[in-house]
């Protein structure tokens, strides 16, 4: 089964079966309907707008930013070539959204970038499909021919004289391509390195045109909002907080997978459909956002409900929807350590602070996670961070310094105690248990 | 847009940014990958500063100015913000200043004292960075030094125009490389060396010679080619170290070419002539300069009186000083001789005598940026002008549609709008195809003479693009100025010039191709070609080696082996000279007398020696005056340099005046190129003249590689010759023997053969009739 | 260098671009360059750089920056092992771990046999089926407990 559960779902209805994405199944469940309403109907570009606006979906991609405002940045009647590019290069650790969306439901996501595409007068899209997940690749282009040939993409669309091609580029292992200036960069053939703003995509952006990228989440919830209307998809979740989303979870619970559910469920109930808590034990902290997120203790936690707002009350944020899930046998300075390897191996090298700052903070981690930690050594991660934070060209910085600021702010005591007595507060052999790996997973 | 820094206001235009609206003020903001001729990269984050109601501090380098703003560079928000960043800039920097190559001209240094910490609470192992081999100019020993500002990275995609170096990897691992163990080639590869901030990119040459604050910065011109770029000499204990360039955004920008950085070394080579000499019984021997002054001063004049005035001929190399090309050709003719000439590359000079004017570039350089539409006509661009393709491959990526008429398709390294490549034979039909595109294109009736000409679709584009827009120039080079038909592309351009309102000029050869017709050094009897084919008596050689620097070394060298005397005027005694010389006089190089160039557009320039001479040696000016002295010559009784400078060109003149390429009387006639094999030489840049020559890590380049015979695939097949073998080659009664390569660059029918080294001087013309056999 | 077959692969991922825009297919050329020889020499990547028309070392910076390129011959498997956090708190690391004893060899080394390297790879977007491991880039192992490794190591000879 496609996805493992779901409140009210709409990404995520029908999904079952072999074929689910394949063109024809998705026609069967109402796909495309959207598309070929605008384009017979010739809506108006501002009003498909507005309908995105009126539902405040809020971008899937981790930032939340509203994306019919966002469209309405685009230089709809600027001559030259304009761009939608959509980010399925999904890396942050904890998040495995998007991949299921391409693998169950690529055409949603076809058709969402079509309707963009129209809306913003773009000509051409690419989509940007994270390298580790090659499968997923393969198929979104059978998916992509599908639509070629059915007429979904091309030019002049189901005879609307309007033209759109699409077309899919594979990452190769670099998780800052998930930013979307330096995924424009990988898509022009170089190095992945984040370009400073302004200028922004929407005026500067893929080959220096005007470029609109959203997430792979973001734009296959489109097709629905237009079919269901803006308003009713704002009241499938909360104010200011429009729609259902897909949440992975993943860590120490029962059934790790995607859910999806409208904004504003409490994580409770996302925890139970996740199975519960592994051996029912005891949940110690969680990651609501991905990785980059700041880490959040079990109560507040239990007291959040699942849309950026509430997250955001409760010291976080809900980012890419990747929940990490922790329990008592979780060992802090280990997890941190863990995620401070990742921003110091992920950091592009491009500017000074993130280049040489991640670095530093890694091996500082590292050292009182191996025993050799120094009594000063969490003031200096914290002047560190702070020397970090809001000086990088993108967000990586800041997305390094969070974690290390959170972990502290909430577990000093497991980090004083490292540093103590050059070991864990947490015994190695408990950890191992709780990994699950040697007793067969439940 | 009005801004505020600091509580100092200043407007700027829209589009500025923080930094723009800073130098405007004159306010600091401190920055490592800021560079006002490169791209913005928004690296380094040094220059944070804070603006108002930003929460974050923002880079200066980056952020536009907007309506009102205002910025603090003194904040402590700004300045925690500059520390941060110092100290992250520092804590994988070796902390080394003092055996650091860099030392005190470094500007991390420089910074780390008004913004590094005293103690590095950095207390992990340093990155370790291996060096690189990248050839002989750039040292890339400490690449541990790199603070990643892709500074150099930059300068070759954007400024060099090819991407030679560039960052590998990722995260704290990135770095700064070559493509696996290839050099950097690029002929304006030093100026990385003064982009770098800090010691990761050295000179080669200089490592460790000296440390910066032991140094003088001198003043002086360059004198290689004929832009007269600017330079800073820095001197140690009476010998130049270095050579950097010196700002001066109407000439070199804020450039130098390699050739003008790395020559100097040529100035300390110990075969510097240093001591008159004169033959004796075969072998030149030392001499004091009052015998050897009167030796020359009877010579001549015995060959005078015996023989006549013409019987005596003077060249002179168009790197000499105003000064001395003036002296020299007032030597001349008053021991009545009009056979005087500073150009010995070239062949045709039937344009002497008809000019209007002094030919020069024809607008100045600093309105090529301003230019809509270029062609140049017969350069090999990036080593003939390496500044002056520099400003051109700005412009094409820009707005300007540059086209090129070239003999060899060397690639540029410009987005050219057009490019024809023909035989040196063809290129005044190839220029011609282009005037009556443009007459046709105008609705003009076809000049006379080209009804046969055939415009192809390239010179069509070019008419066009030169027909177009405000601002247009065309240029000719140093092959369409050595070229056999040299006069009828001069007349063409012109044509050209008329019909499409560009402007019409020589890019010029040398730092003094205008200087020396200022100065007179044209010939009123025999010119450079002329005075070796009807061999003289006598020569009188300033600054030229004629086995490198003629047209045709062949018939130069016989002719000067067989006259009665050659007295050569030189700063070196090496090479074929010593076979052919009578008199060798220790003449200064540019360094060590004052003169004056005047480049392309007509700029004067003048400048001061900036090292005492080497051992006996002269300055060129006051050698030929005493030689005028002593042959009781009138007007030969200046003090100063300045004193001759003042008799060509009024006191105080920046630019020159009478600047005119019109020609008078000059009837065009096309001939059809001859089906025989003709040879293009190039003049390869670091065999140019006698400084680059003799400057050892240059000669280590991959552009000194010893010349070959290049043709294309199809001329090496019909002359049954194999890629890699060795290959005979002939011209007149001289040969050659070189490797045959492929290149598909050359034209048809044509062999490329380098002039101006060892190996080809034993050839003719350079771009005349020449045989090809299997060696 | 590169066969006609991998030629034609890399035209139809130039096709996807505008046509100023070649360059765009350096990181599908570079995978099917690697694909075809196993990893990526110099001559591989200048090869590609030459075929559209960028310079060497642009070619070389993108092949350095992205993970999934080996710079290096690697053995006939890589074994990727996701250790990022996720996956780490449901044996990713046990799974590196048992994998090296397995086959005798720590991260980024190969097997004297040259059949299998191993390698610690960051999050490949797949946390909920951890433990995950990547085969040579291509094929994704989910739910990888010791006996579906035995099972794998069987099958990979
Ligand atoms: C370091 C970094 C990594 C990111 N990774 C992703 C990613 O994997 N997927 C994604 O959709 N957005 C990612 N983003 C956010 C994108 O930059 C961008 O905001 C997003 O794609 C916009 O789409 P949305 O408005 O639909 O959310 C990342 C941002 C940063 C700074
Ligand atoms: S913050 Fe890090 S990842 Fe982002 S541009 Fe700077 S170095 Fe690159
Ligand atoms: S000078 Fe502004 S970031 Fe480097």
């Amino acid at each position: 089964m496609a996805i493992l559960g779901a409140l009210n779902p709409m990404l995520s209805v029908g999904l079952d079966g072999d074929n689910a994405w394949r063109l024809a199944d998705y026609v069967k469940r109402g796909g495309y309907q959207a598309l070929r309403r605008i384009l017979e109907e010739k809506l108006a570009q501002g009003d498909v707008i507005n309908e995105v606006k009126k539902s405040v979906l809020r971008g899937r991609g981790g930032a939340g930013f509203p994306t019919g405002l966002k469209w309405s940045f685009m230089p709809r009647s600027f001559p030259g070539d304009k761009y939608v590019v959509c980010n399925s290069d999904e890396g942050e650790p904890g998040t495995f959204k998007d991949r299921d969306i391409l693998r169950y439901n690529p055409h949603s996501v076809i058709e969402g970038m079509a309707i963009a595409a129209y809306a913003m007068g773009a000509g051409r899209g690419y989509n940007y499909i994270h390298g580790e997940v090659w499968e997923i690749y393969e198929r979104f282009e059978e998916a992509l021919d599908e639509a070629r040939v059915a007429g979904f993409l091309g030019n002049n669309l189901l005879g609307s004289g309007f033209n759109f091609d699409l077309f899919a580029h594979h990452g190769y292992g670099a998780y800052i391509c998930g930013e979307e200036t330096a995924l424009l960069e990988s898509i022009e053939g170089k190095k992945g390195q984040p370009r400073f703003k302004p200028p922004f995509p929407a005026s500067f952006g893929l080959y220096g045109k005007p470029t609109t990228i959203n997430n792979t989440e973001t734009f296959a919830s489109i097709p629905y909002i237009i079919n269901l209307g803006g308003e009713t998809y704002l009241e499938a979740g909360k104010a200011n907080n429009g729609g259902t989303k897909l949440f992975s979870v993943s860590g120490h619970v029962n059934r790790p997978g995607n859910y999806e559910i409208p904004l504003g469920t409490p994580f409770a109930t996302l925890l139970e459909m996740a199975g519960g808590m592994r051996g029912g034990r005891k949940l110690k902290a969680c990651i609501p956002g991905g990785s980059s997120a700041p880490v959040v203790p079990a109560a507040t936690m239990m007291d959040c409900t699942m849309d950026y707002d509430s997250i955001s009350k409760g010291g976080s944020m809900l980012g890419s929807g990747a929940v990490i899930v922790m329990d008592e046998t979780t060992c802090m300075v280990r997890a941190l350590e863990r995620l401070s390897f990742f921003y110091y191996e992920e950091s592009c090298g491009q500017c000074t602070p993130c280049r040489e700052g991640t670095s530093w903070l890694y091996k500082v981690v590292h050292r009182i996670e191996s025993g050799k930690g120094r009594p000063d050594d969490l003031d200096l991660l914290a002047s560190v961070t702070t020397n970090i934070m809001g000086r990088t060209i993108c967000a990586l910085g800041d997305a390094a310094s969070m974690p290390v600021q959170s972990f502290i702010k909430h577990y000093r005591d497991e980090f004083a105690y490292h540093i103590e007595h050059k070991k864990c507060l947490v015994p190695v052999e408990v950890q191992r248990a709780g990994s699950g790996f040697f007793t067969a997973t439940v | 847009m009005e801004i505020e820094i600091d509580g100092k206001v200043a407007n700027v235009p829209d589009g500025s940014t923080i930094m723009d609206a800073a130098t405007r003020l004159g306010a600091y903001i401190p920055h490592f990958c800021y560079h006002k001729k490169l791209s913005i990269a928004a690296n380094c984050r040094m220059c944070l500063v804070q603006v108002e109601k930003a929460p974050k501090p923002l880079p200066a380098c980056a952020t536009p100015v907007t309506n009102g703003m205002k910025v603090f560079t003194h904040s402590e928000l700004a300045v925690n913000a500059q520390k941060g960043v110092m100290e992250f800039l520092l804590i994988n920097h070796p902390l080394d200043c003092p055996i650091c190559d860099q030392g005190g001209e470094c500007q991390l240094q420089d910074l780390a004292v008004g913004y590094g910490g005293s103690a590095s609470r950095f207390q992990e192992d340093k990155r370790v960075v291996f060096h690189k081999d990248v050839g002989p100019l750039i040292s890339m020993q400490e690449m541990a030094r790199c603070i990643h500002c892709t500074r150099c990275v930059r300068f070759g995609q954007e400024i060099a125009g090819v991407m030679e170096l560039g960052m590998a990897s990722r995260n704290m691992h990135s770095e700064i490389t070559t493509f696996v163990g290839r050099s950097v080639d690029s002929e304006l590869s030093g100026n990385m060396i003064d982009l770098c901030p800090v010691g990761a990119l050295t000179s080669k040459p200089f490592r460790y010679s000296a440390r910066s604050w032991e140094l003088s910065r001198r003043k002086s011109i360059s004198p290689h080619d004929s832009i007269g770029a600017n330079l800073a000499i820095q001197v140690k204990n009476n010998v130049v170290m270095r050579v950097l360039p010196r700002d001066n955004e109407d000439v070199n920008e804020c450039w130098i070419s390699d050739k003008e950085r790395f020559s100097y070394e040529a100035l300390n080579s110990p075969t510097r002539l240093s001591k008159p000499m004169i033959r004796v019984d075969g072998a030149l021997r030392e001499v004091d300069w009052k015998v050897a002054l009167d030796y020359v001063a009877h010579g001549l004049k015995d060959v005078v009186s015996n023989s006549g005035g013409e019987s005596l001929a003077a060249l002179a190399s168009p790197q000499a000083t105003l000064e001395e090309l003036y002296l020299l050709q007032k030597l001349t003719r008053g021991l009545g001789s009009g056979s005087v000439d500073f150009r010995p590359r070239r062949r045709d000079f039937s344009t002497d005598g008809k000019l209007a004017g002094l030919p020069w570039l024809g607008l100045k350089l600093s309105e090529i940026k301003d230019l809509d539409a270029v062609l140049v006509v017969g350069s090999f661009l990036r080593k003939d002008h390496p500044l002056f393709a520099q400003r051109l491959r700005q412009l094409a990526k820009k707005w300007g549609k540059v086209s090129l008429l070239s003999v060899g398709g060397d690639d540029p390294l410009i987005k050219l709008h057009a490019q024809v490549t023909v035989s040196p034979a063809e290129l005044p039909l190839a220029l011609a195809a282009v005037v009556k595109a443009a007459a046709q294109l105008k609705g003009e009736a076809v000049p006379a003479g080209l009804a046969s000409v055939e415009p192809c679709a390239a010179s069509e584009a070019i008419a066009r693009s030169l027909l177009d827009g405000e601002k247009r120039a065309v240029f000719l080079g140093n092959a369409a100025e050595q070229n056999p038909q040299a006069s009828q592309l001069h007349a063409l351009a012109l044509e050209l010039s008329r019909l499409t309102g560009a402007s019409c000029g020589f890019i010029g050869e040398a730092a003094n191709s205008v200087g020396g017709y200022v100065a007179k050094a044209v010939p009123t009897a025999l010119n450079a070609y002329e005075m070796f084919a009807q061999p003289r008596q006598a020569y009188v050689l300033l600054g030229v080696e004629p086995d490198l620097d003629c047209h045709n070394p062949q018939q130069a060298v016989a002719a000067l082996k067989d006259a009665a005397l050659v007295v050569m005027l030189t700063s070196f005694n090496d090479g074929a000279m010593l076979d052919y010389a009578d008199v060798l006089l220790p003449i200064t190089p540019f360094t060590e007398t004052s003169g004056t160039f005047v480049n392309a557009e007509g700029r004067v320039q003048s400048f001061n020696g900036v090292v005492r001479p080497l051992g006996d040696a002269r300055p060129g000016w006051k050698v030929l005056r005493v030689l005028g002295n002593l042959l009781a010559l009138p007007g030969f009784d200046q003090d100063t340099s300045e004193q001759v400078r003042d008799e060509i060109i009024p006191a105080g003149q920046a630019l020159l005046s009478g600047l005119d390429n019109s020609l008078s009387g000059l009837p065009w006639s096309l001939t059809a190129a001859s089906g025989s094999l003709q040879r293009v030489a190039d003049v390869p840049i670091y065999f140019a003249d006698p400084l680059a020559r003799r400057a050892p890590a240059l000669q280590k380049t991959h552009a000194a590689a010893a010349p070959t015979a290049r043709m294309s695939a199809q001329t090496l097949a019909t002359l049954g010759l194999t890629d890699g073998l060795p290959v005979r080659l002939r011209q007149g009664s001289g040969e050659a023997v070189l490797t045959a390569r492929a290149d598909e660059t050359v034209p048809a029918r044509c062999v490329r053969v380098a002039a101006a080294h060892p190996s080809t001087a034993a050839l003719g013309e350079m771009f005349g009739a020449i045989d090809v056999e299997r060696a | 260098m590169l066969t006609s077959e991998s030629l034609k692969r890399i035209d139809r991922e130039i096709a996807k671009y505008p046509a100023e825009q070649k360059q765009s297919a350096v990181m599908a050329a570079l995978a099917i360059a690697q694909e075809q020889q196993g990893w990526l020499s110099t001559e591989a990547i200048e090869c590609v750089a030459n075929y559209l028309g960028m310079a060497p070392i642009a070619a070389y910076e993108v092949a350095t920056f992205y993970n999934m390129y080996d710079l290096k011959p690697v053995g006939k498997y890589k074994v990727s092992v996701c250790t990022n956090l996720p996956c780490m708190l449901t044996g990713g690391v046990d799974a590196g771990e048992y994998l090296k004893k397995k086959l005798g060899i720590g991260y980024n080394q190969t097997t004297s046999d040259g059949l299998i390297t191993l390698k610690e790879s960051e999050c490949m977007g797949a946390c909920g089926d951890a433990p995950v491991m990547i085969i040579n880039n291509r094929r994704m192992c989910s739910w990888m407990n010791p006996e579906e490794i035995d099972k794998l190591l069987a099958e990979l000879k």
